[in-house]
Protein backbone atom coordinates (compact mmCIF):
# COMPACT_ATOMS: atom_id res chain seq x y z
CA UNK A 1 0.00 0.00 0.00
CA UNK A 2 1.60 3.33 -1.26
CA UNK A 3 -0.67 5.11 1.14
CA UNK A 4 0.99 8.62 2.60
CA UNK A 5 -0.11 9.82 6.43
CA UNK A 6 1.41 12.67 7.66
CA UNK A 7 0.55 14.23 11.44
CA UNK A 8 1.39 18.09 12.22
CA UNK A 9 2.64 17.85 15.84
CA UNK A 10 4.69 16.06 18.02
CA UNK A 11 2.50 16.18 21.15
CA UNK A 12 -0.01 13.41 22.70
CA UNK A 13 -2.49 13.65 19.75
CA UNK A 14 0.36 13.38 16.83
CA UNK A 15 2.28 9.88 18.98
CA UNK A 16 -1.28 8.79 19.94
CA UNK A 17 -2.31 8.53 16.34
CA UNK A 18 0.28 7.24 14.85
CA UNK A 19 0.67 4.47 16.94
CA UNK A 20 -3.71 3.91 16.52
CA UNK A 21 -2.70 4.13 12.19
CA UNK A 22 -0.77 1.24 12.89
CA UNK A 23 -2.72 -0.56 15.41
CA UNK A 24 -5.65 -0.16 12.85
CA UNK A 25 -3.33 -1.91 9.96
CA UNK A 26 -2.07 1.38 8.47
CA UNK A 27 0.33 0.15 6.42
CA UNK A 28 1.88 3.27 4.52
CA UNK A 29 4.28 5.54 5.61
CA UNK A 30 3.52 7.75 8.32
CA UNK A 31 5.58 10.92 9.12
CA UNK A 32 5.48 13.34 12.32
CA UNK A 33 6.51 16.39 11.89
CA UNK A 34 7.18 18.01 15.14
CA UNK A 35 8.20 21.64 16.21
CA UNK A 36 10.32 20.99 19.40
CA UNK A 37 13.61 19.27 19.60
CA UNK A 38 11.96 16.56 21.97
CA UNK A 39 10.21 13.24 20.71
CA UNK A 40 6.79 13.54 22.19
CA UNK A 41 6.29 13.29 25.92
CA UNK A 42 4.23 14.07 28.75
CA UNK A 43 3.08 17.98 29.54
CA UNK A 44 1.05 18.04 33.12
CA UNK A 45 4.10 17.07 35.27
CA UNK A 46 5.76 19.91 33.36
CA UNK A 47 4.24 21.95 36.46
CA UNK A 48 4.31 18.98 38.75
CA UNK A 49 6.27 16.51 39.55
CA UNK A 50 8.97 17.65 36.68
CA UNK A 51 9.18 21.15 37.54
CA UNK A 52 9.54 19.89 41.33
CA UNK A 53 12.71 17.78 40.35
CA UNK A 54 11.44 14.46 40.70
CA UNK A 55 11.14 13.32 37.45
CA UNK A 56 14.22 13.04 34.94
CA UNK A 57 13.38 14.03 31.23
CA UNK A 58 13.54 11.01 29.54
CA UNK A 59 10.17 9.81 32.03
CA UNK A 60 8.65 12.25 30.61
CA UNK A 61 8.36 10.42 26.66
CA UNK A 62 5.33 8.76 25.91
CA UNK A 63 7.41 6.18 23.93
CA UNK A 64 10.98 4.78 23.82
CA UNK A 65 12.36 5.52 20.71
CA UNK A 66 12.82 2.10 19.71
CA UNK A 67 8.71 2.49 19.37
CA UNK A 68 9.24 4.75 16.34
CA UNK A 69 11.63 2.89 14.54
CA UNK A 70 9.73 -0.80 15.23
CA UNK A 71 6.55 0.79 14.26
CA UNK A 72 8.38 2.27 10.94
CA UNK A 73 6.82 6.01 11.95
CA UNK A 74 9.34 8.69 10.75
CA UNK A 75 9.56 11.13 13.52
CA UNK A 76 11.17 13.97 12.20
CA UNK A 77 12.11 16.92 15.18
CA UNK A 78 12.85 20.56 15.33
CA UNK A 79 10.72 21.06 11.75
CA UNK A 80 8.13 23.95 11.11
CA UNK A 81 5.48 23.05 8.89
CA UNK A 82 5.41 26.46 6.82
CA UNK A 83 1.89 25.61 4.70
CA UNK A 84 -0.73 23.04 3.79
CA UNK A 85 -1.41 23.13 -0.10
CA UNK A 86 -4.73 20.84 0.03
CA UNK A 87 -5.00 21.06 -3.69
CA UNK A 88 -1.32 18.76 -4.27
CA UNK A 89 -2.11 17.50 -0.82
CA UNK A 90 0.96 18.20 0.01
CA UNK A 91 2.77 20.01 3.74
CA UNK A 92 6.05 22.23 3.48
CA UNK A 93 8.20 23.16 5.29
CA UNK A 94 11.36 25.43 5.26
CA UNK A 95 13.54 22.98 3.07
CA UNK A 96 10.88 19.79 2.75
CA UNK A 97 7.97 19.03 1.27
CA UNK A 98 5.74 15.74 2.50
CA UNK A 99 3.31 14.77 0.48
CA UNK A 100 -0.01 12.86 1.84
CA UNK A 101 -3.36 10.88 1.32
CA UNK A 102 -4.27 11.40 5.48
CA UNK A 103 -2.82 14.36 7.24
CA UNK A 104 -3.65 14.83 11.16
CA UNK A 105 -3.62 18.28 12.33
CA UNK A 106 -2.46 17.88 16.34
CA UNK A 107 -0.79 21.75 16.34
CA UNK A 108 -1.90 22.34 20.06
CA UNK A 109 -2.32 24.97 21.63
CA UNK A 110 0.28 27.54 22.70
CA UNK A 111 -0.29 29.59 25.97
CA UNK A 112 -2.24 32.81 25.60
CA UNK A 113 0.77 35.90 25.91
CA UNK A 114 1.16 39.13 27.46
CA UNK A 115 1.57 42.09 25.61
CA UNK A 116 1.43 45.26 28.24
CA UNK A 117 4.67 47.42 29.44
CA UNK A 118 7.52 44.96 30.49
CA UNK A 119 6.09 41.86 29.11
CA UNK A 120 9.04 40.99 27.00
CA UNK A 121 11.67 41.48 30.46
CA UNK A 122 13.92 38.64 30.86
CA UNK A 123 12.45 36.53 33.96
CA UNK A 124 9.01 36.75 32.22
CA UNK A 125 8.16 33.05 31.86
CA UNK A 126 5.12 30.91 30.42
CA UNK A 127 4.67 27.22 30.63
CA UNK A 128 3.82 24.91 27.97
CA UNK A 129 6.81 22.92 26.69
CA UNK A 130 9.91 20.99 28.50
CA UNK A 131 11.97 24.03 27.72
CA UNK A 132 9.88 26.36 28.97
CA UNK A 133 9.85 24.14 32.99
CA UNK A 134 13.96 23.62 32.48
CA UNK A 135 14.00 27.64 32.80
CA UNK A 136 11.69 27.89 35.72
CA UNK A 137 12.86 24.88 37.34
CA UNK A 138 16.07 27.52 39.15
CA UNK A 139 13.47 30.03 39.81
CA UNK A 140 12.18 27.47 41.97
CA UNK A 141 15.41 26.55 43.18
CA UNK A 142 16.48 30.80 43.85
CA UNK A 143 15.32 32.45 46.46
CA UNK A 144 13.11 36.17 46.25
CA UNK A 145 9.35 35.55 45.27
CA UNK A 146 7.39 34.37 42.09
CA UNK A 147 4.78 36.29 40.52
CA UNK A 148 1.79 34.35 38.56
CA UNK A 149 -0.19 35.80 36.53
CA UNK A 150 -3.70 33.88 36.59
CA UNK A 151 -5.09 31.68 38.26
CA UNK A 152 -5.97 28.60 36.10
CA UNK A 153 -4.71 25.11 36.30
CA UNK A 154 -1.29 26.29 35.01
CA UNK A 155 -0.96 29.46 38.01
CA UNK A 156 -2.21 27.32 41.00
CA UNK A 157 -0.24 23.98 40.08
CA UNK A 158 2.85 26.31 39.89
CA UNK A 159 2.02 27.99 43.04
CA UNK A 160 2.00 24.54 44.91
CA UNK A 161 5.25 23.75 43.52
CA UNK A 162 6.91 26.67 44.72
CA UNK A 163 5.45 26.45 47.82
CA UNK A 164 6.62 23.25 48.01
CA UNK A 165 9.97 24.55 47.14
CA UNK A 166 9.68 27.27 49.60
CA UNK A 167 9.55 30.18 47.47
CA UNK A 168 7.12 33.32 48.06
CA UNK A 169 4.31 33.56 45.76
CA UNK A 170 1.93 36.27 44.95
CA UNK A 171 -1.11 35.31 42.62
CA UNK A 172 -2.44 37.90 40.49
CA UNK A 173 -6.19 37.40 39.35
CA UNK A 174 -8.07 39.44 37.28
CA UNK A 175 -11.73 37.47 37.90
CA UNK A 176 -12.71 37.63 41.53
CA UNK A 177 -12.02 33.91 42.04
CA UNK A 178 -9.53 31.31 40.92
CA UNK A 179 -10.41 28.70 38.21
CA UNK A 180 -13.05 31.01 37.40
CA UNK A 181 -13.16 29.30 34.23
CA UNK A 182 -12.87 26.18 34.56
CA UNK A 183 -14.82 25.43 37.82
CA UNK A 184 -17.66 26.24 40.16
CA UNK A 185 -17.70 28.90 43.39
CA UNK A 186 -17.61 26.05 45.71
CA UNK A 187 -14.32 24.19 44.60
CA UNK A 188 -12.79 27.62 43.71
CA UNK A 189 -13.83 28.53 47.39
CA UNK A 190 -12.17 25.56 48.61
CA UNK A 191 -9.04 26.43 46.45
CA UNK A 192 -8.33 29.65 47.13
CA UNK A 193 -8.34 28.54 51.06
CA UNK A 194 -5.96 26.06 50.45
CA UNK A 195 -3.41 28.10 48.63
CA UNK A 196 -3.89 30.78 51.32
CA UNK A 197 -3.34 28.03 53.79
CA UNK A 198 0.13 27.35 51.91
CA UNK A 199 1.36 30.72 52.35
CA UNK A 200 0.33 32.06 48.98
CA UNK A 201 -0.49 35.74 48.97
CA UNK A 202 -3.73 35.59 46.54
CA UNK A 203 -4.74 38.60 44.93
CA UNK A 204 -7.87 38.53 43.04
CA UNK A 205 -9.85 41.22 41.52
CA UNK A 206 -6.34 42.74 40.42
CA UNK A 207 -5.17 44.10 37.23
CA UNK A 208 -1.81 43.90 36.06
CA UNK A 209 -0.29 47.17 34.44
CA UNK A 210 2.63 46.09 33.68
CA UNK A 211 6.67 44.63 34.44
CA UNK A 212 8.99 46.90 35.99
CA UNK A 213 13.23 45.73 35.62
CA UNK A 214 16.05 46.87 34.22
CA UNK A 215 17.65 44.69 32.19
CA UNK A 216 15.25 42.13 33.73
CA UNK A 217 12.24 41.59 35.54
CA UNK A 218 11.52 43.02 38.78
CA UNK A 219 8.43 43.74 39.73
CA UNK A 220 4.75 43.75 38.77
CA UNK A 221 2.72 46.73 39.19
CA UNK A 222 -1.20 46.55 38.71
CA UNK A 223 -3.38 49.12 37.75
CA UNK A 224 -3.96 50.08 41.38
CA UNK A 225 -0.76 51.45 41.47
CA UNK A 226 0.73 48.75 43.82
CA UNK A 227 4.25 47.52 42.96
CA UNK A 228 4.85 43.50 44.43
CA UNK A 229 8.41 42.98 44.00
CA UNK A 230 9.86 39.78 42.64
CA UNK A 231 12.54 37.60 41.37
CA UNK A 232 10.53 35.78 38.38
CA UNK A 233 7.35 36.23 36.87
CA UNK A 234 5.06 33.06 35.38
CA UNK A 235 2.15 33.52 32.92
CA UNK A 236 -0.56 31.36 33.07
CA UNK A 237 -3.70 32.97 31.06
CA UNK A 238 -4.72 30.96 29.21
CA UNK A 239 -4.15 29.34 25.81
CA UNK A 240 -4.83 29.74 22.25
CA UNK A 241 -5.40 26.88 19.64
CA UNK A 242 -2.69 26.72 17.17
CA UNK A 243 -5.28 27.07 13.78
CA UNK A 244 -2.71 29.47 11.45
CA UNK A 245 -1.84 26.96 9.13
CA UNK A 246 -5.72 25.52 9.42
CA UNK A 247 -7.00 28.98 8.28
CA UNK A 248 -4.51 29.48 5.65
CA UNK A 249 -5.65 26.06 4.16
CA UNK A 250 -9.13 27.55 3.87
CA UNK A 251 -10.22 24.62 6.08
CA UNK A 252 -13.22 25.48 8.59
CA UNK A 253 -11.54 27.17 11.76
CA UNK A 254 -13.90 28.72 14.97
CA UNK A 255 -12.07 28.61 18.21
CA UNK A 256 -10.30 25.54 16.53
CA UNK A 257 -10.00 23.54 13.67
CA UNK A 258 -13.59 22.48 13.22
CA UNK A 259 -13.78 18.37 12.73
CA UNK A 260 -16.97 16.59 12.66
CA UNK A 261 -17.39 12.88 15.42
CA UNK A 262 -15.01 11.30 13.33
CA UNK A 263 -12.02 13.76 13.65
CA UNK A 264 -12.40 15.20 10.43
CA UNK A 265 -12.20 18.69 9.14
CA UNK A 266 -14.02 20.18 6.53
CA UNK A 267 -11.33 18.68 4.11
CA UNK A 268 -12.33 14.62 4.14
CA UNK A 269 -8.45 13.87 3.66
CA UNK A 270 -7.69 16.03 6.78
CA UNK A 271 -8.04 15.03 10.24
CA UNK A 272 -7.71 17.46 13.79
CA UNK A 273 -6.99 16.53 17.43
CA UNK A 274 -6.33 17.60 20.80
CA UNK A 275 -5.60 20.97 21.84
CA UNK A 276 -6.15 22.70 18.48
CA UNK A 277 -9.34 21.25 17.36
CA UNK A 278 -13.48 21.69 17.92
CA UNK A 279 -15.72 18.74 17.76
CA UNK A 280 -19.16 17.93 18.23
CA UNK A 281 -19.95 16.68 21.73
CA UNK A 282 -22.95 14.29 21.00
CA UNK A 283 -22.93 14.60 25.49
CA UNK A 284 -23.64 17.92 25.47
CA UNK A 285 -25.08 18.49 22.07
CA UNK A 286 -22.82 21.54 21.09
CA UNK A 287 -19.22 22.16 19.94
CA UNK A 288 -16.20 21.78 22.31
CA UNK A 289 -12.63 22.56 22.42
CA UNK A 290 -11.04 20.96 25.49
CA UNK A 291 -7.06 21.51 26.71
CA UNK A 292 -6.36 18.11 28.31
CA UNK A 293 -4.23 15.19 27.81
CA UNK A 294 -7.00 12.56 27.81
CA UNK A 295 -9.10 14.21 25.23
CA UNK A 296 -5.88 14.56 22.83
CA UNK A 297 -5.23 10.89 23.46
CA UNK A 298 -8.66 9.72 22.81
CA UNK A 299 -9.11 11.89 20.55
CA UNK A 300 -6.31 10.93 18.48
CA UNK A 301 -7.20 7.51 18.62
CA UNK A 302 -10.55 7.97 16.95
CA UNK A 303 -8.15 10.30 14.03
CA UNK A 304 -5.68 7.32 14.06
CA UNK A 305 -8.37 4.93 13.27
CA UNK A 306 -10.15 6.36 10.95
CA UNK A 307 -6.94 7.92 9.18
CA UNK A 308 -6.53 3.86 8.65
CA UNK A 309 -10.34 3.79 6.94
CA UNK A 310 -12.20 3.13 9.94
CA UNK A 311 -15.27 4.73 11.25
CA UNK A 312 -14.74 5.28 14.47
CA UNK A 313 -16.64 8.14 16.71
CA UNK A 314 -15.71 10.47 19.23
CA UNK A 315 -17.65 10.27 22.30
CA UNK A 316 -15.55 10.35 25.12
CA UNK A 317 -16.75 11.96 28.74
CA UNK A 318 -13.95 14.55 28.84
CA UNK A 319 -12.07 14.38 31.95
CA UNK A 320 -9.16 16.26 33.73
CA UNK A 321 -6.94 16.23 36.92
CA UNK A 322 -4.80 18.50 38.86
CA UNK A 323 -2.55 18.13 41.70
CA UNK A 324 -1.57 20.49 44.21
CA UNK A 325 -0.27 20.05 47.97
CA UNK A 326 -2.21 17.24 49.24
CA UNK A 327 -4.66 17.43 47.15
CA UNK A 328 -5.96 15.97 43.64
CA UNK A 329 -8.86 17.40 41.90
CA UNK A 330 -10.60 15.30 39.47
CA UNK A 331 -13.16 16.70 37.13
CA UNK A 332 -15.34 14.83 34.45
CA UNK A 333 -17.42 16.80 32.09
CA UNK A 334 -18.10 19.90 31.66
CA UNK A 335 -20.88 21.89 34.19
CA UNK A 336 -21.26 24.79 31.81
CA UNK A 337 -25.29 25.57 32.16
CA UNK A 338 -25.73 23.83 35.19
CA UNK A 339 -28.69 24.77 36.89
CA UNK A 340 -28.08 22.88 40.72
CA UNK A 341 -25.32 22.16 42.38
CA UNK A 342 -25.05 19.52 44.73
CA UNK A 343 -21.83 18.90 47.69
CA UNK A 344 -20.92 15.70 48.89
CA UNK A 345 -18.53 15.17 51.98
CA UNK A 346 -16.62 18.00 53.50
CA UNK A 347 -14.56 20.45 52.16
CA UNK A 348 -13.23 21.21 55.70
CA UNK A 349 -11.64 18.18 55.64
CA UNK A 350 -9.95 18.07 51.98
CA UNK A 351 -12.53 15.46 51.13
CA UNK A 352 -15.60 16.18 49.03
CA UNK A 353 -17.50 16.12 45.55
CA UNK A 354 -19.17 18.96 43.45
CA UNK A 355 -22.18 17.74 41.29
CA UNK A 356 -23.38 19.77 38.99
CA UNK A 357 -27.27 19.51 37.24
CA UNK A 358 -29.11 20.57 34.59
CA UNK A 359 -32.74 19.91 34.49
CA UNK A 360 -31.64 16.93 36.19
CA UNK A 361 -29.67 15.39 34.47
CA UNK A 362 -25.99 15.36 35.31
CA UNK A 363 -23.21 17.57 33.75
CA UNK A 364 -20.35 17.11 35.83
CA UNK A 365 -18.23 16.35 38.98
CA UNK A 366 -15.98 17.84 40.84
CA UNK A 367 -13.86 15.41 42.98
CA UNK A 368 -11.03 16.62 45.47
CA UNK A 369 -9.53 13.65 46.71
CA UNK A 370 -12.30 11.65 45.95
CA UNK A 371 -11.46 8.94 42.84
CA UNK A 372 -14.68 7.20 43.36
CA UNK A 373 -17.02 10.08 43.13
CA UNK A 374 -14.96 11.03 39.70
CA UNK A 375 -15.06 7.28 38.73
CA UNK A 376 -18.90 6.83 39.31
CA UNK A 377 -19.69 10.15 37.83
CA UNK A 378 -17.81 8.83 34.33
CA UNK A 379 -19.93 6.31 33.79
CA UNK A 380 -23.15 7.96 35.11
CA UNK A 381 -22.38 11.34 32.41
CA UNK A 382 -22.05 8.77 29.70
CA UNK A 383 -25.51 7.06 30.58
CA UNK A 384 -26.91 10.52 30.38
CA UNK A 385 -27.70 9.67 34.31
CA UNK A 386 -30.81 11.95 36.41
CA UNK A 387 -29.17 10.88 40.01
CA UNK A 388 -31.37 12.01 42.91
CA UNK A 389 -29.67 14.84 44.39
CA UNK A 390 -30.59 14.01 47.96
CA UNK A 391 -29.30 11.05 47.58
CA UNK A 392 -26.05 12.41 46.03
CA UNK A 393 -26.12 15.19 49.56
CA UNK A 394 -26.38 11.99 51.36
CA UNK A 395 -22.89 10.54 52.25
CA UNK A 396 -24.62 7.61 53.78
CA UNK A 397 -25.88 6.89 49.99
CA UNK A 398 -23.12 4.29 48.82
CA UNK A 399 -21.74 5.45 45.49
CA UNK A 400 -22.96 2.54 43.60
CA UNK A 401 -25.99 2.63 44.30
CA UNK A 402 -26.52 5.13 42.10
CA UNK A 403 -25.52 3.55 39.11
CA UNK A 404 -29.08 2.74 36.88
CA UNK B 1 17.40 -5.43 36.68
CA UNK B 2 14.32 -7.17 37.86
CA UNK B 3 12.05 -8.94 35.45
CA UNK B 4 9.05 -8.50 34.99
CA UNK B 5 6.72 -10.59 33.00
CA UNK B 6 2.93 -8.79 31.67
CA UNK B 7 0.84 -11.43 30.61
CA UNK B 8 -2.32 -10.23 28.07
CA UNK B 9 -5.47 -11.47 27.81
CA UNK B 10 -4.86 -13.96 25.60
CA UNK B 11 -2.03 -15.61 27.29
CA UNK B 12 0.84 -13.44 25.49
CA UNK B 13 3.97 -13.19 27.62
CA UNK B 14 6.21 -10.04 27.51
CA UNK B 15 9.37 -10.50 29.27
CA UNK B 16 10.94 -6.73 30.53
CA UNK B 17 14.10 -6.00 32.08
CA UNK B 18 12.98 -3.19 34.43
CA UNK B 19 15.14 -0.39 35.73
CA UNK B 20 15.33 0.33 39.04
CA UNK B 21 13.11 3.16 40.48
CA UNK B 22 10.52 3.39 37.72
CA UNK B 23 7.04 2.42 37.81
CA UNK B 24 5.68 -1.22 36.81
CA UNK B 25 3.17 1.06 34.35
CA UNK B 26 6.54 3.05 32.76
CA UNK B 27 8.70 -0.31 32.45
CA UNK B 28 5.25 -1.66 30.06
CA UNK B 29 5.36 1.52 28.24
CA UNK B 30 9.09 1.80 27.41
CA UNK B 31 9.22 -1.92 26.46
CA UNK B 32 6.07 -1.63 24.10
CA UNK B 33 3.72 -3.96 25.85
CA UNK B 34 0.41 -3.53 24.30
CA UNK B 35 -2.50 -3.45 26.89
CA UNK B 36 -1.29 -1.00 29.70
CA UNK B 37 -2.66 2.42 28.17
CA UNK B 38 -1.77 4.97 31.19
CA UNK B 39 -3.66 8.22 30.04
CA UNK B 40 -2.84 10.18 32.71
CA UNK B 41 1.15 9.34 32.63
CA UNK B 42 1.16 7.70 35.95
CA UNK B 43 -0.41 10.53 38.52
CA UNK B 44 -3.23 7.77 39.97
CA UNK B 45 -5.90 9.54 38.02
CA UNK B 46 -7.37 7.04 35.13
CA UNK B 47 -7.21 3.46 35.99
CA UNK B 48 -6.20 2.43 33.22
CA UNK B 49 -3.14 0.99 34.28
CA UNK B 50 -5.17 -1.61 35.86
CA UNK B 51 -3.22 -5.29 36.26
CA UNK B 52 -3.61 -8.20 38.09
CA UNK B 53 -0.83 -9.43 40.95
CA UNK B 54 -0.30 -12.81 41.48
CA UNK B 55 -1.05 -13.33 45.53
CA UNK B 56 2.59 -14.38 46.36
CA UNK B 57 3.90 -10.70 45.55
CA UNK B 58 1.61 -9.22 47.85
CA UNK B 59 4.29 -8.91 50.81
CA UNK B 60 6.96 -7.64 48.19
CA UNK B 61 4.84 -4.98 45.99
CA UNK B 62 2.87 -3.12 49.25
CA UNK B 63 -0.33 -2.57 50.21
CA UNK B 64 -2.66 -0.24 48.05
CA UNK B 65 -3.61 3.31 49.43
CA UNK B 66 -7.16 4.45 49.70
CA UNK B 67 -6.61 6.53 46.17
CA UNK B 68 -5.77 3.23 44.39
CA UNK B 69 -7.99 1.60 46.09
CA UNK B 70 -10.93 3.65 44.89
CA UNK B 71 -9.80 4.27 41.58
CA UNK B 72 -9.48 0.46 41.22
CA UNK B 73 -13.42 0.02 42.79
CA UNK B 74 -14.54 1.47 39.66
CA UNK B 75 -12.03 -0.47 36.96
CA UNK B 76 -13.23 -2.82 34.54
CA UNK B 77 -13.54 -6.43 36.30
CA UNK B 78 -11.62 -5.22 39.66
CA UNK B 79 -10.38 -8.78 41.86
CA UNK B 80 -8.82 -8.87 45.08
CA UNK B 81 -5.19 -9.02 43.28
CA UNK B 82 -6.17 -5.92 41.03
CA UNK B 83 -3.39 -3.20 41.42
CA UNK B 84 -2.79 0.13 39.27
CA UNK B 85 0.57 -0.37 38.09
CA UNK B 86 1.64 3.22 38.11
CA UNK B 87 1.86 2.51 41.90
CA UNK B 88 3.72 -0.24 42.20
CA UNK B 89 7.89 0.61 42.20
CA UNK B 90 10.44 -1.65 40.37
CA UNK B 91 13.00 -2.59 43.16
CA UNK B 92 15.37 -5.41 43.70
CA UNK B 93 12.98 -7.78 45.48
CA UNK B 94 10.65 -7.71 42.87
CA UNK B 95 12.37 -9.75 40.02
CA UNK B 96 10.12 -12.37 38.67
CA UNK B 97 7.19 -10.53 39.26
CA UNK B 98 4.32 -11.62 37.03
CA UNK B 99 1.28 -9.14 36.32
CA UNK B 100 -1.90 -10.17 34.58
CA UNK B 101 -3.92 -7.75 31.77
CA UNK B 102 -7.20 -7.45 32.20
CA UNK B 103 -9.56 -7.25 28.85
CA UNK B 104 -9.61 -3.91 29.11
CA UNK B 105 -8.83 -1.25 30.82
CA UNK B 106 -11.32 2.10 31.68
Amino acid sequence: MGERAVIIGAGQAGAQAAASLRQAGFAGAIVILGEEPVAPYQRPPLSKAYLQGELEPDRLLLRPAAFYEKQKIDLRLGVRVEAIDRAAQIVETAGETFPYDRLLIATGAPPRRLDCPGADLPGVHYLRSIADSDRLRPVLAGGGRLVIVGAGYIGLEVAASARKAGIDVTIIEMAGRVLARVAGKEISAFFEKIHRAAGVDLRLGAALSSFAGRGRVEAAVLKSGAKIPCSAVLVGIGAAPATALAEAAGLTVGNGVWTDEHARTSDPAIFAAGDCSSHPSPIYGRRMRLESAPNAIEQAKVAGTNMAGGAAAYDAVPWFWSDQYDVKLQTVGVSDGADRTVIRGDPGRRNFSVWSLKAGKLLSVDAVNDPAAFALARRLIAAGALPDPKKLADPATALKSLLP
Amino acid sequence: MPKITYIEQNGTEHVVEAELGISVMEAAVKHMVPGIDADCGGACACATCHVYVDPAWADKIGKREAMEESMLDFAYEPKETSRLSCQITVKKELDGLVVRLPEFQG
